[in-house]
């Protein structure tokens, strides 16, 4: 087993970034998840497709903690995370991003990916100056220049545009070591240039991370996808490959509106 | 590394006089050349007392400006240092009073008021917005009662009075001009700290958390722990305040503490401006200012009525404060002050 371990998807139980057993979450009466069982492989890239209001942003609540759920457990490369704190499940190799862009308004775009990639770090209560040199301040000028943000490095995140604040939530989320990402709905408004980019980033990310992607675009969704859970009324109710889920007429039915009918 | 990686592109690394700002040297030169010109008044009722308040006030900035956190509990936390210094030092109110040197007493008192603090902000932490102001309101009310009410620590309403500076090098620091510039000397380490700190790593994730603390714990920050650190912080400079506030006055009691205090360092940090550490010393002075001439001006009766109108027009005009309007006469300075630490 010279195999990198991470790289193995069918071994022990640290085989599967994400395991869900019966996860459900509800808001009073109000039932957003229900029974969700998910089982997705180190590496594994998959597309949560849905109508509004299915729960998909509830599931990353749940998974991320920003919400716990209601019931049900959840295990991240093995270990039950359910009542983890959220830095705590995040230090761990998780990450998200958020369909309405959770940002630092009065922050430069620099020291916003450098808290990023200190937040998983050391010294995060440092009352010093990062030097220039600091390897935190190092790897945020390499993210910068990964999602296209170097001409913005300076200027303040309330500046930016609709798609460079897009850009920058998913810097946040490349920083430190990635092990297992949740990207929200990443091309809401996007242009179909920031599209054709935010394809172009997500398929060139390294191999061993991977992510659960919401989409909307089935375009965008559909081209950075191995596997498509598609989702209703807080079910899931359908899996499959990409093409399996496009040729689907119950899925046109609900997801596409009914395009046949 | 490549020049560019320095902030200002083309510069040469700057010296440390550029780094300080013609500003600061400026208005440090006028505060250290201040006592040839201005009478024991002026040196310590206007000065002295400028000072005390805008590191209060700076406390408060500090936590509210960069840490999005009101709090009404300021003078609480220098109260409690005041006390310390009264019940660890000497007193003549014939209670407790363990004659321990200033130089244990002084750093011991802002310790417990930093750790005071710390508990403040460990209970008011879980709330936001008006919830911080009316947790910390409570907490400073029932501290005040409590201490009107309790004989043995606190001496009652009386408190404790004769408490004196301490002489040493053979300076008595409770003269008008050693005082003078031993709050300049408290005054320039807390306000220089906090302007570098609001860079540091802490600073930035400070900051951050005002911005959006619910992005803060997904990129792997324990919110809470940061921000009770930060009210660790503001407590060392209000208990340092505080030190200075009892060894000026010679005496503490409740009305030190009272929630007319409370309010006053609030006025004190929005007529300043809570964008950057000077504001409160701005704010500080205005004040200071107005409550001791006011009442020559409109007489006994109506001065608090001049003082909140000028608190009214002030913010009228520029909800950022003094800092506001100053910005409005220096569109440079405006873009400058934009940046969180400047």
């Amino acid at each position: 087993m010279a195999e990198n371990d991470m790289a193995s998807p069918l071994q022990g139980p640290g085989a599967y970034a994400l395991e869900l057993d019966g996860v459900a979450r509800h808001f009073g009466a109000l039932v957003a998840l229900s029974g969700i069982n998910m089982r997705i492989a180190a590496g594994e890239r998959r597309a949560v497709l849905g109508s509004n209001g299915a729960g998909k942003t509830t599931l990353f609540n749940a998974v991320t903690g920003d919400f716990l759920p209601t019931a049900g457990r959840i295990r991240f490369f093995g270990e039950d995370i359910t009542d983890l704190p959220p830095h705590e499940r995040i230090r761990r190799g998780l990450r998200r991003t958020y369909q309405i862009s959770q940002l630092f308004k009065g922050l430069s775009v620099l020291d916003s990916i450098f808290l990023a990639c200190r937040g998983v770090s050391r010294r995060r209560f440092s009352l010093l100056r990062p030097r220039l040199n600091d390897v935190n301040r190092v790897q945020a000028e390499s993210i910068l220049h990964a999602v296209h943000l170097d001409s913005d490095r300076d200027a303040l995140v309330a500046t930016l545009s609709h798609g460079q604040q897009r850009q920058l939530e998913i810097a946040l989320a490349l920083a430190g070591a990635p092990r297992f990402i949740l990207f929200d709905e990443p091309a809401a408004g996007l242009s179909p240039t920031e599209r054709r980019d935010l394809v172009a980033i997500l398929n060139g990310l390294p191999k061993h991370i991977g992510y659960v992607i919401i989409e909307h675009d089935l375009d965008v969704a559909l081209r950075v996808s191995e596997y498509v859970s598609m989702m209703h009324n807080g079910r899931l109710f359908k899996e499959g490959t990409p093409q399996e889920i496009e040729a689907d007429p119950e899925v046109q039915e609900i997801y596409l509106g009914g395009k046949h009918g | 590394m490549t020049m560019s990686l320095q902030s200002t592109p083309g510069a040469t690394q700057p010296n440390w006089l550029d780094k300080i700002g013609a500003g600061h040297i400026f208005l440090g030169i006028a505060l250290v050349l201040y006592p040839l010109v201005a009478s024991d008044f002026f040196l310590t009722q206007i000065g002295g007392y400028s000072l005390i308040f805008g590191m209060l006030g700076l406390s408060l900035m500090m936590l509210a400006g960069y840490g999005g956190m009101v709090s009404l509990a300021q003078i609480t936390v220098a109260g409690i240092a005041a006390y310390c210094i009264a019940i660890f030092g000497d007193n003549n109110s014939h209670l407790l009073g363990f004659g321990w040197p200033w130089w244990i007493a002084a750093p011991v008192a802002i310790l417990i008021a930093a750790i005071a603090s710390s508990l403040i902000g460990w209970i008011s932490v879980r709330t936001e917005g008006i919830y911080t102001i009316m947790i910390t309101l409570a907490i400073a009310t029932a501290t005040f009662y409590f201490a009107q009410q309790n004989y043995a620590i606190f001496n009652g309403h009386s408190g404790y009075a004769g408490v004196r500076a301490p002489a040493f090098w053979g300076v008595n620091w409770r003269d008008p001009k050693p005082f003078y510039y031993l709050c300049l000397g408290f005054s320039v380490l807390a306000y220089a700290s906090i302007l570098y700190g609001s860079r540091s790593t802490f600073g930035l994730t400070l900051q951050a958390i005002r911005d959006n603390p619910r992005r803060m714990r997904a990129l792997g920050f324990n919110v809470t722990a940061h921000k009770v650190f930060a009210w660790f912080l503001a407590g060392i400079t209000g208990g340092m305040a505080g030190v200075l506030l009892v060894w000026f006055n010679g005496r503490v009691s409740p009305g030190t503490i009272g929630v007319d205090a409370a309010i006053d360092v609030l006025i004190i940090a929005v007529i300043g401006g809570l964008r950057h550490p000077i504001g409160p010393f701005l704010g500080a002075l205005v004040v200071v200012l107005m409550q001791t001439f006011a009442i020559d001006l409109v007489g006994a009766e109506r001065f608090n009525t001049l003082i909140g109108l000028v608190f009214l027009v002030i913010v009228f005009i520029s909800p950022d404060g003094i800092l506001g309007l100053w910005a409005k006469f220096k569109p440079n300075f405006s873009q400058e002050s934009l940046r969180p630490g400047l």
